[in-house]
């Protein structure tokens, strides 16, 4: 049984879809990511989930069981904001301490367990702080322990490291994976950051205008992404448009190659103009305009480098050209816009 | 020339406008201790305290002190209650004629006193309502709402939204959620509201004399004195005591929200 | 809802606020409805109700011989606005308002300047009392110490006397239109009067627009080679200007309708507000007091429509 199901579910608002008959399983211990531009239906997908919106079609399952009316304050789910939402007038022993006190536990009972929570999350003894003295990684964690001391089924994270720093957030990826792990909870994970997404999920569901456009391992996405969205968004591909694939391979369908697996040759099949490089440390980004598709490649450093304005040949190994059959069915259209 | 300290005429000009602005003030408390009974002769002949006790002696002025506390209590409390729905509602939801709620709540202290007294008592007069405590009440609170609804209203939208829902998602539900969380984050911003109100309705003279008819609240009694002197010095006496009991509730309001922002209040 | 569980142990009420939070839940716009109503009942019965009230008041007549309110529609009470007396009294009330308000824009702007710019730490909280004090000091009291400041026998007679310039008091008082026995029964005594009890309302928001202009930006003013004075009239005047403006809608509004100021001290000659209640009591004409209240209302809805045009609400 799927821990989260959506049975055709949409959610509009007047006339803006923003969730647009969704159908996904999200399996029991799964750690799983909606990755998506903003306002592409993720983050309301998972507060349909949670319960602060109304489907306005289809139906949601927790579990099983249809949650169409059960409040938030019924589900077995809980959710760690994106602004964390502490609440500022109580310390953060009592923060951690609110759903087990609105259950009803005894002071001194749900006292030790939030002590023990904060524990989990390397915040002992930080108790009676409130939260404006924590910093944010602090607070984030202190979300985390709100959430997980009432045992939910399914933890919701809204963004939750968007508003770190870049070394807090690597390290914040590490503990959240762990800690998922240990509890075999399932996560389900909301971020605009496919790195982010790729290196935690078990599962990564691509949003785009209220629908899900590919859902996959983060290796399918990444390295078969089936619609020129996905191959755009996540890990920036280069995209070629149907006529060259046509003449390259005699397929009618847009097809999509990894920067670095493009190759410089005296002799290859695509001609390209060099327009512009880049040093990126570890190897040189080169942009080219190949009959007048821009496409960019990334150059180990011990390759010889092509100057701007030469003219080259671009190669590739068969398998890594991925043809995109199914972007015809999802109707995605990025056209010629290639690299982020 | 600009620097971070300021020019000498700027400075000048600065105090004399503050000065300005408090002198007249002050000068109510020398007047209280004069000794002259007549005119309002300056500088004071004399020093004395009998005024007090004649003023502690005199029925009419604590009959309209009571009057006016009573109104202003009820006033405060209506207006606090209907500030505070008006105030979640509008910063809660989006919804349609949302804005012609601001206004109309606006409205009562955005045209002139005048006009908002003579409507209550042209209905008064249709209605056939004889004056009473509540036709007083009825005046007050409608001004007193914008008050208390322009604080709740700058809380909530500085409080996180997603409080609320973070709330529920511990399994709260919607009382529990107004006990536990809304109400222990908007409730200085109340008392601020509900302080404000307190002075503005205590201090109200200018919709008070449409709808009191025979009754005199304080401020009605003063205007009773300015207009037809009968004893100056207690007129004194009283004016010093209104100053003190209308600047209670305001520092009351200021200790609450300093370091926050400025009082949501202007306008009276 | 009726038949609720006695032997649950959360108990009847528990169980049953629960059950009206689900209920809320599901109905977002019920919840909506009973935060609203309330607050939409009163103001929409009470205030809007009596606005009407006044409109149809207004549209009365009042019979001259009986005294008594005639309640058919007609326009003759408008017109009686435009009688040579009253039409002055419009006149007179306007234009005190338009000086009190551009005198009260002078001299609130260095208050509201030096308040945004330079005051700091304690002396911003002194500034800031200092403007917020008088502005919720009790109305009449102000009034009142203005009556003892401008009296025959009071504390200005008295400085212009140990300065020896009481000739100069004297010629002023004789002057036609603003002068009078004494101050306190001249329009130059009103005028003072207004300025003085309106003038917070005109330095917060001339404050709070001024608190939006970032320093650096004066700065860069000046370092482009404007002198201090043409900072202020290009740079400083223009981005405050919402906040005058913003500022005078309080000052205009107040003293349009305004009638214990000029009753306690002034002159016998009239103002809007005078006439409305004079006519509403003494007289007994509520139609026309409330034929004079909609000028009021008429000349801020212009003035608001003109102010909302310049992006004045913003300063609010």
């Amino acid at each position: 049984m799927p821990a989260v199901s959506f049975d055709h579910v949409s959610r509009h608002f007047g006339a803006v879809k923003a969730v647009d008959d969704v159908i996904l399983d999200i399996a029991e211990g799964e750690f799983f990511a909606m990755l998506g531009p903003s306002g592409s239906g993720k983050t309301t997908c998972l507060r349909l989930i949670a319960g602060f919106e109304r489907p306005t079609g289809g139906d949601i399952r927790i579990f099983g069981a249809p949650v169409a009316d059960l409040p938030p304050y019924k589900r077995q789910v809980n959710t760690v904001f994106q602004d964390y939402a502490l609440f500022p007038h109580l310390n953060v022993r009592d923060n951690v301490a609110y759903g087990l006190m609105i259950a009803g536990r005894g002071k001194r009972e749900r006292h030790a367990e939030a002590e023990a929570a904060l524990e989990m999350v390397r915040l002992g003894g930080y108790g009676s702080r409130k939260p404006s003295e924590l910093s944010g990684g602090q607070r984030q964690r202190v979300a985390l322990a709100r959430a997980l001391v009432n045992k939910p089924r399914v933890l919701l994270l809204d963004e939750p490291l968007g508003a770190l720093d870049l070394k807090l957030r690597e390290q914040m990826q590490e503990e959240l994976k762990t800690l998922q792990r240990q509890l075999g909870i399932t996560f389900v994970f909301v971020t605009h950051d496919q790195g982010e997404a790729l290196s935690m999920a078990d599962r990564v569901a691509v949003f785009n205008d209220g629908k899900i456009i590919q859902v996959g391992s983060p290796e399918d996405i990444y390295f078969r992404p089936e619609v020129p969205f996905v191959a755009d968004f996540v890990g920036s591909s280069n995209v070629l448009p149907e006529a060259l694939v046509a003449r390259l391979t005699g397929e009618t369908c847009p097809a999509a190659i990894r920067p670095e697996r493009l190759r410089l040759a005296p002799e290859g099949p695509l001609k390209a103009r060099v327009t512009g490089l880049s040093f990126l440390g570890l190897s040189t980004r080169v942009s080219f305009d190949a009959e007048g598709t821009r496409l960019t490649a990334l150059l180990p450093q011990d390759v010889a480098r092509p100057r701007e304005g030469d003219e080259v040949a671009l190669t590739w190994a068969p398998e890594d050209l991925h043809l995109m059959r199914a972007s015809e069915r999802a109707g995605q259209q990025v056209g010629q816009r290639v690299g982020a | 020339m600009h620097s971070d300290r300021a020019s000498l005429k700027l400075k000048i000009a600065a105090a004399a406008g503050l000065l300005f602005l408090h002198l007249p003030i002050a000068l109510i408390f020398v007047y209280a201790f004069t000794t002259e009974e007549k005119s309002f002769q300056w500088p004071p002949p004399g020093y004395t305290l009998k005024w007090f006790a004649a003023t502690w002696n005199r029925p009419d002025v604590w009959e309209a002190m009571a009057l006016s506390l009573k109104v202003a209590a009820i006033s405060t409390l209506l207006a606090m209650i209907l500030g505070t729905l008006c105030a979640a509602a509008v910063s809660r939801t989006k919804f349609f004629g949302r804005e012609s709620i601001s206004l109309l709540v606006i409205l009562p202290i955005a045209l002139p006193g005048v006009v908002t007294g003579i409507a209550l008592r042209s209905a008064f007069s249709i209605a056939e309502v004889p004056f009473s405590t509540w036709t007083i009440v009825l005046g007050h609170a409608t001004f007193c709402v914008v008050i208390v609804y322009n604080n709740a209203v700058a809380r909530f939208r500085r409080t996180s939204g997603s409080l609320i829902e973070a709330s529920m998602d511990l399994g709260a539900n919607l009382f529990q959620t107004l006990r536990h969380v809304i109400l222990p984050n908007i409730a200085t911003a109340l008392v601020v509201g509900g302080m404000l109100a307190f002075a503005l309705s205590f201090d109200e003279v200018i919709v008070t004399t449409f709808t009191a008819g025979q009754q005199q609240t304080l401020p009605i009694w003063m205007l009773e004195e300015l207009v037809r002197p009968r004893e100056r010095p207690v007129t004194n006496v009283v004016a010093m005591v209104v100053v003190l009991v209308t600047l209670l509730p305001i520092l009351g309001a200021y200790y609450l929200t300093r370091g926050t922002e400025a009082v949501a209040g202007q306008g009276k | 809802m009726a038949d609720t569980h006695p032997s649950a142990q959360a108990g009847p009420s528990e169980g049953l606020l629960t059950r009206v939070s689900d209920t809320l839940w599901r109905r977002p716009t019920l919840l909506l409805l009973i935060l609203l109503t309330p607050p939409a009942l009163w103001l929409g019965i009470i205030y809007l109700g009596s606005l009407f009230a006044l409109l149809l008041q207004s549209f009365f007549s009042i019979d001259h011989f009986t005294g008594l309110i005639n309640h058919e529609i007609t326009l003759a009470t408008y017109a009686e606005l435009f009688t040579p007396a009253n039409f002055d009294i419009i006149r007179r009330t306007v234009g005190m308002a338009t000086i009190v308000t551009l005198a009260s824009a002078v001299i609130a702007f260095p208050i509201a300047y030096y308040a945004a710019r330079y005051a700091k730490g304690a002396w911003r909280a002194i500034f800031y009392l200092g403007i917020m004090m008088p502005l919720w000091s009790s109305y009449l009291v102000k009034v009142y110490a203005w009556k003892l400041i401008l009296a025959k026998e009071g504390i200005l007679t008295w400085i212009f006397e140990w300065l020896h310039l009481t000739w100069l008091l004297d010629a002023y008082l004789a002057l036609p239109v603003i002068g009078g026995n004494s101050l306190s029964v001249s329009p130059t005594g009103t005028f003072l009067v207004f300025v003085y009890v309106w003038l917070p309302y005109m330095v917060l928001p001339i404050q709070a627009a001024l608190e939006r202009v970032p320093g650096s930006m004066l700065e860069a003013s000046g370092d482009l080679g404007a002198t201090p004075a043409q900072t202020f009239r290009h740079v400083l005047l223009p981005l405050a200007l919402p906040g005058v403006i913003a500022g005078s809608i309080f000052t205009f509004s107040l003293t349009l309708g305004d009638y214990i100021i000029p009753q306690i001290i002034g002159t016998s000659r009239l103002f809007i507000g005078q006439a409305v209640y004079q006519h509403q009591g003494i007289a007994g004409n509520i139609p026309l007091a409330a034929a004079f209240a909609v000028v009021p209302i008429v000349i801020m809805g212009v003035y608001l429509w003109i102010a909302k045009r310049m992006g004045a609400f913003d300063a609010l």
